[in-house]
């Protein structure tokens, strides 16, 4: 049943995972991400799933190929650098269509870079990341409710799919306390495996063999386009995005994940001040609402984009593609760590960009 | 009459992609061997990267295939989901000893239930006979022309003896299938490998040394002479740990 | 009496049965290529055959099954 609880982003994450029938973690201590494995080391036996705190990140996401490869509900977290680390593993399971989920609670970089909330891993998430021609379906919750009803139903969508899923938080979200409504446990006592699952059951023609490697061009080539009408029908079906005071927009600012809460205040501010700003903000940030925003940009009101994120600029360039050079598209972050005030961005603004 | 020898029916009818004499056929089979005496209803087996990589269109069950090294993750993922099956990782040299290391130390010291055949023949066969971490000392190889010199590669890694330090493993064994002598006393190995697995004993490895004529430049008769006379002085054959027979 | 039933097409001429055989019985044939154009092994006089199984036993390849 619902349940009604105030809980840091990580540890809500984890428990809705549950409810959604995640039975099995497998994870490897990085900040600031850790009670994401904490709170799953104690809980998964407690529903009588799998926790592992494995060797290495590279292991982890192995674990998880394994598990979830054998039809398992099974997922793993992690931060930046440790999500480089897992690059190889989801590019393995993005091309074995298995379904899994990762969760990425982004901290600055390159390199080891810092522990403070950061977006400087949107390419890695929503351009692949690993080797070899593959998307995840991506979310960017910017809420611990959100992360919730997001991480509830991930698991559904990844094998809806059979692919990879991930939540890409932005490192505050893995930290800020907040009442959210717990859903019911899902239940799959009764769900038979999926049907390409390699369960261990099946012997000769029957067998399943989940696997990557295609040594034929032409077999290889199939699962290429295979993969890819996979995230067409992502794109029609899957698009997630909220909008707010766009309707009469002159300048509309995008941002994705907890960023896009404090350029929500900078809207409002903005609009006390007589400037009409709305705010675009993308959900799934792959797929990513590029329908919406050239449709914003063809009508005459608009004079700009904005985009408002904790990096150098990345999601700036999927803005630019869907724009398609109808409007100006500017970005205005800041990183390092650093997270801009609504101040910031209404200065930014106000001041006329650069 | 009656059949007194047949091929395993753990083993599918393609034939193998290995190189005439390569002893993963002679691996393969005594791995499917042992998993036919098994009374058991699910299997599932993880193939490596490397010469084996193809081992999952052989083996006649369910199977994975790993990224390279990670077998042993990916077993434990699998063996931890699904306790009641039978889990196995096939792994070479370059693979279990070289880029995962991590994942075998780990697997075997956490004692997981799973059985690792580990085939050494002492070189990179699928990529073209590069150096491998158990390349001998004057070894030649692609990327040590002149033979492993221990100023510039250092010295071979001897996986048995080094799990074996371990408190995790149940059972480590080093066998050879030179001769039939070898290929028996290996089959009894790889055999209990499994009967640990399906008894809950934990980790259970076993090394079997093995040929690659083509990459080591020696037809298939001289490649087995080699393993006989240089591996297994470089490599000694036997028992290197056995919990099972402390606790008798 | 022991019969031998060479499964010819996986034979890859390695030439390890030959080499394990007590009865030096068989040998690769000079003249029979299988279809992946190995010369293929063969038993040579069947008369002497005991049915050790060495020969199976040693063929990495699953060439050979026995019959005794």
């Amino acid at each position: 049943m619902e349940e009604k609880k105030l809980l840091k982003g990580n540890e809500a994450i984890a428990e809705a995972a549950i409810r959604g029938g995640c039975r099995a973690f497998f994870g490897y201590p990085i900040t600031p991400q850790n009670e994401i494995p904490e709170y799953m080391s104690f809980r998964m036996p407690e529903v009588g799933g799998v926790f592992i705190q494995s060797e290495s990140e590279v292991s982890a996401i192995n674990m998880v190929y394994g598990a979830a490869g054998s039809g398992a509900r099974a997922m793993t977290s992690s931060s930046s650098p440790g999500i480089s680390l897992k690059q190889e593993g989801i590019s393995y399971i993005a091309g074995a269509e298995v379904p899994c989920v990762i969760v990425n609670m982004v901290r600055s970089g390159p390199g080891l870079g810092g522990i403070q909330p950061a977006q400087c891993d949107y390419f890695q998430s929503v351009k692949g990341g690993g080797h070899g021609d593959y998307k995840m379906l991506v979310y960017g919750p910017n809420s611990v409710q959100e992360c919730v009803d997001i991480m509830y139903n991930a698991f559904d969508k990844a094998f809806e799919y059979r692919m990879p899923v991930m939540i890409l938080g932005d490192g505050m979200l893995g930290q800020i306390m907040e009442a959210v409504t717990l859903p019911p446990m899902k239940d799959f006592s009764n769900v038979p495996n999926p049907d390409w699952a390699a369960d261990g059951t099946r012997y000769g023609n029957d067998r399943r063999v989940i696997n990557s490697l295609y040594i034929q061009p032409d077999e290889l080539e199939a699962l290429n386009h295979k993969l890819f009408a996979k995230y067409d029908v992502l794109q029609e079906k899957e698009c997630m995005y909220e909008e707010y005071l766009c309707e009469d927009a002159e300048i509309v600012i995008t941002a994705y994940g907890t960023v896009a809460r404090i350029a929500k205040s900078a809207v409002d501010m903005l609009r006390e001040s007589g400037v009409k700003a709305g705010l675009l903000r993308p959900i799934t940030v792959f797929p990513f609402p590029s329908d919406r925003f050239a449709r914003l940009a063809s009508r005459s009101e608009v004079k700009k984009f904005v985009s408002v994120e904790l990096s150098m600029g990345q999601m700036v360039e999927d803005v630019r593609l869907a724009v398609n050079g109808k409007k100006p598209v500017e970005f205005f972050g800041r990183c390092g760590g650093n997270v801009m005030t609504g101040e910031d961005i209404v200065e930014y603004i106000i001041k006329g960009g650069k | 009459m009656a059949k007194i020898f047949e091929k395993p029916k753990m083993l599918t009818d393609k034939p193998t992609h290995y190189c005439p004499g390569c002893t993963h056929g002679q691996a393969h089979i005594l791995t499917a061997r042992a998993i036919d005496k098994l009374n058991v209803k699910k299997i599932i087996g993880v193939a490596p990267v490397g010469c084996a990589v193809f081992a999952y269109e052989y083996f006649n069950c369910d199977m994975q295939e790993a990224a390279h090294g990670r077998a042993p993750a990916v077993a434990t993922g699998i063996k931890r989901v699904i306790p009641d099956a039978i889990v196995f990782a096939y792994q070479g040299d370059g693979d279990l000893a070289s880029i995962g290391m991590a994942e075998i130390v780990h697997a075997a010291a956490r004692g997981e239930n799973i059985t690792v055949i580990f085939v050494n023949n002492a070189i990179y066969g699928m990529t073209g006979g590069q150096m491998a971490p158990t390349t001998m000392i004057g070894q030649k190889a692609t990327t040590c022309q002149s033979g492993r010199s221990v100023a510039l590669n250092g010295y071979p890694i001897h996986v048995s003896e080094m799990l074996s330090q371990l408190q995790g493993p149940c059972y480590i064994e080093r066998v050879s299938c030179h001769d039939v002598k070898h290929i028996r006393q290996a089959q009894k190995a790889v055999d209990k490998a499994f009967q640990n697995q399906v008894e809950g004993r934990g980790f259970s490895m076993i090394e079997i040394l093995a040929t690659c004529p083509t990459n080591w430049g020696m037809n298939p008769i001289e490649s087995n002479k080699y393993v006989e006379e240089v591996m297994c002085s470089v490599y000694p054959l036997g028992v290197y740990k056995d919990t099972t027979k402390e606790e008798a | 009496m022991a019969k031998l039933i060479f499964n010819k097409m996986l034979c890859k001429s390695c030439g390890l049965c030959v080499s394990v055989c007590p009865k030096q019985i068989i040998s690769i044939s000079k003249s029979e290529i299988n279809s992946k154009g190995y010369f293929v092994s063969e038993l040579i006089d069947t008369e002497k055959c005991i049915g050790c199984a060495f020969c199976a036993m040693m063929c990495p390849d699953s060439v050979i099954e026995v019959e005794k």
